[in-house]
């Protein structure tokens, strides 16, 4: 063998074996157990402090607010929504109160009207809404039910009453096309509203035999889009064809 | 932390559209810009060097040496940029010993390795090892113990040994062309694969990146010739000659290649198109249309199309030597601009347009800091300081080399 | 090692007459040798010492990691954007607070009259949105929370260079923070934007579906505090849970199919202008 290839193989067998004694050394212990990656990593994933309890802690000291609250609207929201994380009240209860909003800058985060907010979820303007007033000085956090059921259809449906307040049907009452049940106020869901059913609904106001005001846009009911009912196409809360 | 709050909250100003929460701070600085550009230019200065090797040009015999020793320059500092970028530099080894096989990016620590010992090192050792032999003989002092100690001992220059070292040299450089791919080529590989990112993710990638790392490496071997021929007072033009041919060749296609990506882009027009667009109309507008495409490639190809003899032995249009070697000069610096401009546009660009390919960020580059512009351009004069030293360690002139005296030969 | 089991005494030599069985050649010497150089091999005991170690199947408190399979369930109709999820992982999880960092997020999706889209989510959602503009001028507009999808083929995973990020038995995306380098591929790689790096520890950070809880019954602090059931955590092959209730009776999509990361958040009634 040439004495070049006999000195660079000592150089490349040294370089060979430190790596390999290197890699015994500094691979951790666990590394490839469950997959190539350090399987005590999970473990210390797993580790870490919690710093929500979770609502179901709060009941084995707080029953009685529990069970109110259980009972009421916000069932769904957790206590440490508003109280926020708890788990070092547990711990230690007198050492860390968990804080209660008591301003006004809390309940909008949720209740603050906002157009993506699904219909029917109760939102108000926190501004027009009794301003200055803590919203706790009427509504119990644990049972928020209004302290009177609200009058206007907006109270819960503000994005359809806001839009159509920009539009042609903006003196419509709401209650001029929707039949709707006092208990719907309550438990809407149980309780839903009316809808128009056929063309001649609309042409109570609309066609030409209406014995509505004037000002109120005509249409040929017999030759106007007969195939279709109207709210195919006009958006009934905006329901302007430009 | 207060400075980058302070940095990244100004970003946030400037952003326009829509863009992921976390997509603010811009996650590869130019660090990732440098590192590609560095081993761009270790991959093309290699391949120029095997042109003479392997392919036998033997115009540009006179860079062979100049060539390889500028690649390990390079190649030294390439490691530098993703060490200062790294979260954990500590934990670098990690990449060596417990590599992810599915990872492109793990493969950089054994390319790396590969290329830097077997291929780049060896090659060196192997074309110099006689001359060092020979120089250790007549030098004295320091000068003769490193050149001893460079030898590891192989001191043999019979025939037989000689001739081993000629052939080792062939097969190493034959070894070496799809290995200096592969340098580079994984790294294009490392931008290409990733499907999340429509600017990167490409097949093509990995190819434009290898041919303007090979326009790269050759116009940064013409500048060094060049340069350090003004110096010395010796330039061989028919050797400048070949290598801005070369250059131009290597252009033509790192040309057609983008073009042919840029078209298919367009034609396809995917839903990434929109954005893409916009971000080249805005963000990108100087450092892709005026630096890459205008200053980086359509002038110097104009201009070596007609002054370099790329098309037979004359040029299209006839330079005197002086403007000749200037305007060579010229190119290849406007090349250097434009393929550093090319990594820029890819690394920095794929991320200033959102994932959700609704908005645009911008790229805050700080002057200072460890992924600041002076550490950046630290890192671009430290290899040739580098080269400077192997340059007075391993003379790569033809004056230089040592030559076999019959009596010294049958003295030892 | 068989070599201990006397070949004799359970086969009696018929034909040798006591000299032994006609292949047991390889004399001891040979076997002892081979045994000792084999046990004397660095390499192979490298490998040995890499390969070996104990997978555990059961963590101290009798939580069993294969028999779980996680994943979650979101109802865009439910969300109504009040960001206390993206809080809450916040508070849980210790994530800094400036409106670069976030493990989970809201969005806002406007989609006007004139067909145009417009997307926000101001600090994650947390502090809320600002004015959508007129309604008159909005044709649909909707929350989408979004978080690290735990994907089954996580390109995040295929990426990381040194094994710091990887899917947990349960079908759980985490990351080692003691092991990651902080080079941002896995940031890169990812196409939901669910990652970031942690400022304070340099390695990358994302939702762990809050892996802490999750191994001791409880549900991701996101799930807890979300007040209208938006958020529903669950094991993705459980026949009964309330994942496969939702699973069921919606039609469920992922972000990016066409990325084949294999998701396992599903969104229901998801539009076709998110991202």
């Amino acid at each position: 063998m040439p004495q070049q290839t006999k000195r660079l193989a000592i150089v490349f067998l040294l370089l060979g074996a430190t790596l390999i004694v290197a890699r015994h050394y500094l691979v951790p212990k666990t590394f490839g157990a469950l997959g190539h990656y350090r399987a005590a990593s999970i473990d210390e994933n797993a580790a870490r402090p919690l710093q929500y309890a979770g609502h179901e802690e709060c009941a084995t000291c707080h029953p009685d607010k529990v069970e109110m609250h259980d009972k009421a609207r916000h069932k769904t929201v957790a206590c440490e929504v508003c109280h926020g994380a708890a788990a070092a009240h547990i711990e230690n209860p007198t050492e860390h109160k968990p804080p209660a909003p008591r301003d006004r800058g809390y309940c909008p985060l949720c209740h603050g009207y906002d157009p993506a907010r699904p219909t029917g979820f109760p939102q108000i303007d926190p501004v027009s809404h009794n301003p200055v007033k803590p919203c706790i000085g009427c509504h119990n956090p644990h049972a928020p039910e209004a302290p009177r059921t609200p009058q206007e259809c907006s109270a819960c449906h503000g994005e359809i009453a806001r839009t159509k307040g920009f539009s042609k049907h903006g003196a419509v009452a709401c209650t001029e096309c929707h039949q709707v049940e006092e208990k719907h106020k309550v438990t809407p869901l149980l309780s839903t509203p009316t809808k128009p059913q056929n063309r001649d609904f609309c042409g109570r106001c609309h066609s030409q035999e209406s014995k509505a005001p004037p000002e109120i846009v005509r249409v040929d009911f017999s030759t106007h889009n007969p195939r279709y009912v109207c709210w195919q196409c006009h958006y009934s809360h905006y329901p302007e064809a430009q | 932390m207060d400075g980058l709050t302070q940095q990244l909250t100004s970003v946030l100003q400037q952003v326009t559209g829509y863009i992921y929460p976390n997509e603010v701070e811009l996650q590869w600085s130019i660090l990732i810009v440098v590192y590609p550009y560095i081993t761009g230019l270790v991959a093309g200065a290699f391949i120029l060097a095997s042109l003479e090797r392997v392919f036998k040009v033997k115009e540009v015999e006179p860079t062979y040496r100049l060539a390889l020793l500028t690649a390990l320059a390079f190649l030294l500092i390439a490691p530098l940029p993703l060490q200062l970028h790294l979260g954990h530099p500590e934990r670098a080894y990690e990449i060596l010993i417990t590599p992810n096989v599915h990872s492109a990016m793990a493969m950089f620590g054994f390319v790396y390795a590969w290329y830097l010992t077997v291929v780049l090192l060896l090659e060196i050792w192997f074309d110099y090892r006689k001359d060092l032999v020979l120089w250790a003989r007549k030098e004295k002092g320091l000068r003769k113990w490193i050149h001893l100690a460079l030898t590891l001992g192989s001191t043999d220059i019979s025939e037989k040994a000689v001739e081993f070292d000629r052939k080792a040299v062939r097969f190493i450089t034959l070894l070496g062309i799809p290995s200096a791919f592969l340098l580079h080529g994984y790294v294009g590989f490392l931008f290409g694969s990733i499907k999340a990112n429509p600017w990167w993710s490409s097949v093509l990638i990995p190819v434009v990146f290898l041919f303007s790392a090979i326009v790269s490496g050759i116009g940064m071997v013409l500048i060094l010739y060049l340069l350090t021929g003004i110096v010395r007072r010796s330039v061989e033009m028919t050797c400048l000659d070949k290598l801005a041919s070369f250059l131009f060749y290597a252009l033509i296609v790192d040309f057609s290649l983008e073009v042919l990506d840029f078209i298919h882009r367009l034609y396809e027009a995917e839903e990434s198109i929109k954005i893409l667009g916009q971000m080249i109309a805005s963000r990108l507008f100087i450092s892709l249309v005026i630096l890459q495409a205008l200053l980086g490639t359509v002038i110097p190809l104009i201009l070596l199309a007609l002054i370099s003899p790329a098309f037979g032995s004359r040029a299209l249009m006839r330079f005197p030597e002086e403007l000749r070697r200037i305007t060579y000069l010229a190119c290849a610096v406007l090349i250097q601009v434009g393929i550093f401009s090319t990594r820029w546009n890819v690394v920095i660009g794929g991320q200033l347009f959102s994932k959700s390919l609704r908005g645009l960020t911008v790229y805050k580059l700080e002057l200072l800091g460890s992924e600041g512009l002076f550490t950046s351009i630290i890192l671009l004069i430290v290899p040739f300081l580098l080269l400077y030293v192997f340059i007075k360690i391993l003379p790569p002139w033809k004056e230089s080399a040592a030559t076999l005296v019959p009596e010294t030969a049958a003295g030892e | 090692m068989s070599a201990e089991v006397n070949f004799h005494d359970v086969f009696p030599s018929r034909e040798h007459n006591g000299a032994g069985p006609p292949d047991a050649d390889v004399s001891p010497d040979r076997r002892e040798f081979l045994k000792q150089c084999l046990m004397a091999s660095p390499l192979l005991l490298g490998i040995v010492c890499v390969t070996e170690g104990e997978a555990s199947e059961e963590n101290g408190n009798g939580y069993k990691a294969q028999d779980h399979f996680y994943g979650m369930g979101i109802d865009v109709k439910k969300c109504i954007g009040c960001g206390r999820c993206a809080d809450a992982c916040k508070t849980e999880n210790n994530v800094p607070r400036e409106p670069f960092y976030f493990r989970t997020w809201v969005e806002r999706y406007v989609i006007t009259i004139d067909r145009e889209t417009v997307v926000s989510s101001p600090n994650g959602g947390i502090n809320g949105f600002q004015s959508a503009g007129s309604e008159k001028g909005i044709m649909r507009t909707f929350f989408v929370p979004k978080l690290c999808n735990h994907c089954a083929n996580p390109p995040c995973v295929q990426v990381c260079p040194v094994g710091a990020t990887f899917v947990s038995p349960d079908g759980v995306v985490l990351v080692d923070k003691d092991y990651c380098i902080g080079c941002r591929y896995c940031i890169q790689a990812c196409p939901y934007g669910a990652r970031f790096l942690n400022p304070l520890t340099k390695t990358a950070e994302k939702c762990t579906f809050c892996y802490h809880r999750v191994t001791k019954g409880k549900v991701p602090a996101c799930v807890e505090v979300c007040p209208t059931g938006a958020r529903i955590f669950g094991d993705v092959k459980a026949r009964s849970s309330p994942l496969a209730r939702f699973q069921r009776f919606n039609e469920v999509q992922v972000l990016k199919p066409h990325l084949n990361t294999e998701p396992k958040v599903y969104y229901a009634n998801l539009d076709g202008e998110v991202r």
